[in-house]
């Protein structure tokens, strides 16, 4: 019985679906990271993850800030209170904001309550997931290309924490100015639910 | 002030101005004729105690509280207008790594796939027109119909004056003596290295086929069938194919016993046959011969076709590099064309006319070129791009027609023997693209330089002039 209900798994919690999500972006950052060539294409290797070949980072350095940061962003997931994560791609000679990617989150307040999780197939999700990384690998086809040398930075919006770690500093919105934005699908868990957005630097072409 | 004074009716003669302060009148009437403008209060319209305490009221408002109705309402108008400072937006203090300096976008060849490619043009490379070295060769045999000289894979240039058959070791610049034909009035008439470099097969013009071994100096085979001189010598691995001025070729498997090592006859020729080269994956056969005719065939020694087109003997054939089945040969004195063939269809794909006698022909390695050698009368080395066969350079030196031609394994010099019994060496095909170390085993070294001086050591015969 216990085993079948393992199986299924289709209760989510909110601890459940915050392992998602940050499992999510975990993957989603790392499919950016490769896909705007931020860093070289060699540094990767492929993972087999949501039933599609994923590309992760072998270097150290990044992993061990990517997990930093998700590890936090999982705890203010549980208990709600955070509202979008955004990866910023900066031009480490201009200092120039070149590309936004958002993630919009709506947390379910009725769950971060304590009320009764919902009922969603993991499978559902994952193909979800799957379809929202298949749209970033393809969003190379439109994505202007990345010329120079960029850096890459996580902000985290939240609603209004008091108790922030010490880790964490206070940053501006790092908009772009004449953005082009681009929506990609959303998944949810029912806890969750996470819409993926890219604004980027239009090219003055025009 | 009471009691006023208007300016009389008659107009003042300007030494002074009296105004009226006069109460009655109203402010913004007072534009007197001299326009003057002025704001005069009414204190009668004024109301000081509510503007006593709404000034005073300012300094208060700011420590006490707004009312709490009111701040309600301002936080439910922010949120509607979404401006929500209850939000904060935070950033890990310690970055990311950046990527590595001089790192580039490999995604740029993606966006670069649609542009024109930016088509690099070559400038074209210094051909040298002189010689490298000279080394004399007496007792050359200044006979067209020979193919005396040849370089090996390992870098020995063998080269037969008259009886002898010599090497040349490039990468030392020792000489010794191979062979020599036993009989007198004999003379080696062809040879030619197998693809090991160490086995040298010669011809003589006793109409044997000799094999020797060129480490241990020692003759292993030694192949009769032939009537007459043997020409012309190639190999195909472990078989070896003779041409001969009996009109034949005769094809050898060396790994048989003597008695069985001729595997096949060819009898396409009516007169010596002068050229024979396999095809450099071994599918094919070129022979040309004294007859006019340039006959191809397959590995199983039948013949695909017989071609005439040249007017006078072919001597020089050179198969491609890089297209297995591009076949160029080239006529003598009567005939002084170079022919490309398609030797599948067996079609001529273009010609040239040099204009003299064609000695002997050698594809660059490197590059799309051919080197085609002449006699009468500049006897000079011709460089012909191919397809376009424009004459990219001209190399003369020999005081005598160009003979024979061999490549060096690394394909960056070339040596040719010439009538006027010297061997030249010449680098007309460019630096070889990978062979960067390799200059110690080539033959460039300068002139002066230490490979000069062991080569001016007794050679029997051939010694550095330069």
């Amino acid at each position: 019985m216990q085993c079948q209900a393992q199986l299924q798994r289709s209760t989510i919690t909110l601890k459940g679906s915050a392992q998602i999500v940050t499992q999510y972006f975990e993957y989603a950052v790392q499919s950016i990271l490769y896909q705007r060539g931020v860093y070289p294409s060699e540094d990767f290797k492929q993972k087999k993850e949501y039933g599609i070949m994923l590309w992760v980072s072998n270097d150290d350095g990044l992993n061990k800030y990517l997990s930093t940061v998700l590890s936090q962003t999982k705890e203010w997931l549980e208990s709600g209170k955070l509202r979008q994560l955004v990866l910023v791609i900066t031009d480490v000679t201009t200092s120039e904001v070149l590309e936004r990617w958002t993630f919009d989150i709506e947390t379910n307040k009725e769950v971060v309550a304590g009320g009764k999780p919902p009922e969603k197939a993991e499978s559902e999700i994952k193909s979800e997931i799957a379809g929202i990384l298949r749209q970033i690998c393809a969003s190379v086809s439109f994505l202007p290309l990345l010329d120079t040398r960029c850096s890459i930075d996580i902000l985290v919006y939240t609603d209004n924490i008091e108790e922030v770690p010490a880790e964490w500093e206070d940053s501006d919105a790092r908009n772009i100015k004449n953005a082009e934005v681009v929506s990609l699908r959303a998944f949810s868990t029912k806890v969750h639910n996470v819409k993926t957005m890219v604004a980027y630097k239009a090219e003055d072409m025009l | 002030m009471s009691g006023s004074k208007t300016p009389g009716a008659g107009s003042p003669s300007g030494k002074s101005v009296k105004l009226s302060f006069g109460t009655n009148k109203t402010p913004g009437n007072g534009k007197s004729k001299e326009k003057l403008d002025r704001f005069i209060p009414t204190r009668s319209a004024m109301d000081f105690d509510s503007a006593n305490y709404t000034l005073s009221k300012e300094n208060r408002a700011g420590s006490e509280g707004q009312s709490p109705p009111k701040e309600d309402y301002q936080k439910a108008l922010a949120a509607s207008l979404s401006v929500n400072d209850s939000s904060r937006i935070l950033a890990f203090k310690q970055k990311a790594p950046a990527a590595p300096e001089g790192y580039e976008n490999s995604l740029k060849a993606l966006y670069n796939q649609n542009l024109a490619p930016t088509v690099a043009k070559k400038q074209f490379r210094h051909v040298p027109t002189t010689q490298e070295r000279i080394l004399d060769a007496p007792e050359l045999m200044d006979d067209y119909y020979l193919n005396l000289l040849d370089w090996g894979s390992q870098n020995l240039i063998a080269v037969a004056l008259g009886k002898s058959v010599y090497l040349w070791n490039a990468t030392s610049g020792t000489v010794e003596e191979l062979c020599t034909v036993p009989n007198e009035g004999d003379y080696i008439s062809s040879l030619r290295w197998g693809s090991d470099g160490n086995y040298l097969a010669v011809g003589t013009s006793d109409a044997k086929v000799q094999i020797w071994d060129a480490s241990r100096q020692k003759q292993v085979r030694e192949l009769c069938g032939h009537t007459n001189r043997v020409s012309c010598v190639s190999w195909n691995g472990s078989i070896l194919s003779s041409g001969s001025r009996d009109s034949t070729i005769a094809n050898w498997d060396v790994r048989k016993r003597r008695d069985e090592a001729c595997v096949a006859r060819l009898t396409v020729h009516e007169q010596e046959v002068c050229g024979i080269a396999w095809s450099l994956c071994g599918q094919q056969l070129a022979s040309g011969g004294n007859d006019n005719m340039l006959a191809i065939h397959d590995a199983s020694f039948r013949l695909v076709n017989k071609v005439q087109a040249h007017t006078a003997a072919v001597k020089a054939l050179a198969w491609c590099p890089y297209q297995s089945n591009l076949l160029a040969t080239g006529g003598g004195t009567a005939d002084r064309h170079v022919r490309f063939w398609n030797t599948h269809t067996c079609a001529m794909l273009s010609q040239i006319d040099t204009g003299s006698q064609v000695c002997a022909l050698q594809w660059n390695p490197h590059e799309r070129e051919l080197l085609s050698s002449h006699g009468y009368s500049k006897n000079q080395l011709c460089l012909w791009k191919y397809p376009s066969l424009v004459k990219v350079a001209e190399m003369t030196g020999h005081q005598g027609r160009v003979l024979h031609m061999a490549t060096s394994p690394d394909g960056g010099s070339v040596v040719t023997a010439g009538a006027d019994e010297t061997l030249r060496f010449w680098k007309p095909f460019g630096e070889a693209p990978a062979a960067k170390d390799a200059d110690g085993k080539l033959l460039g070294a300068a002139p002066g330089g230490p490979l000069a001086a062991g080569s001016a050591a007794g050679f029997g015969g051939l010694r550095s002039i330069r």
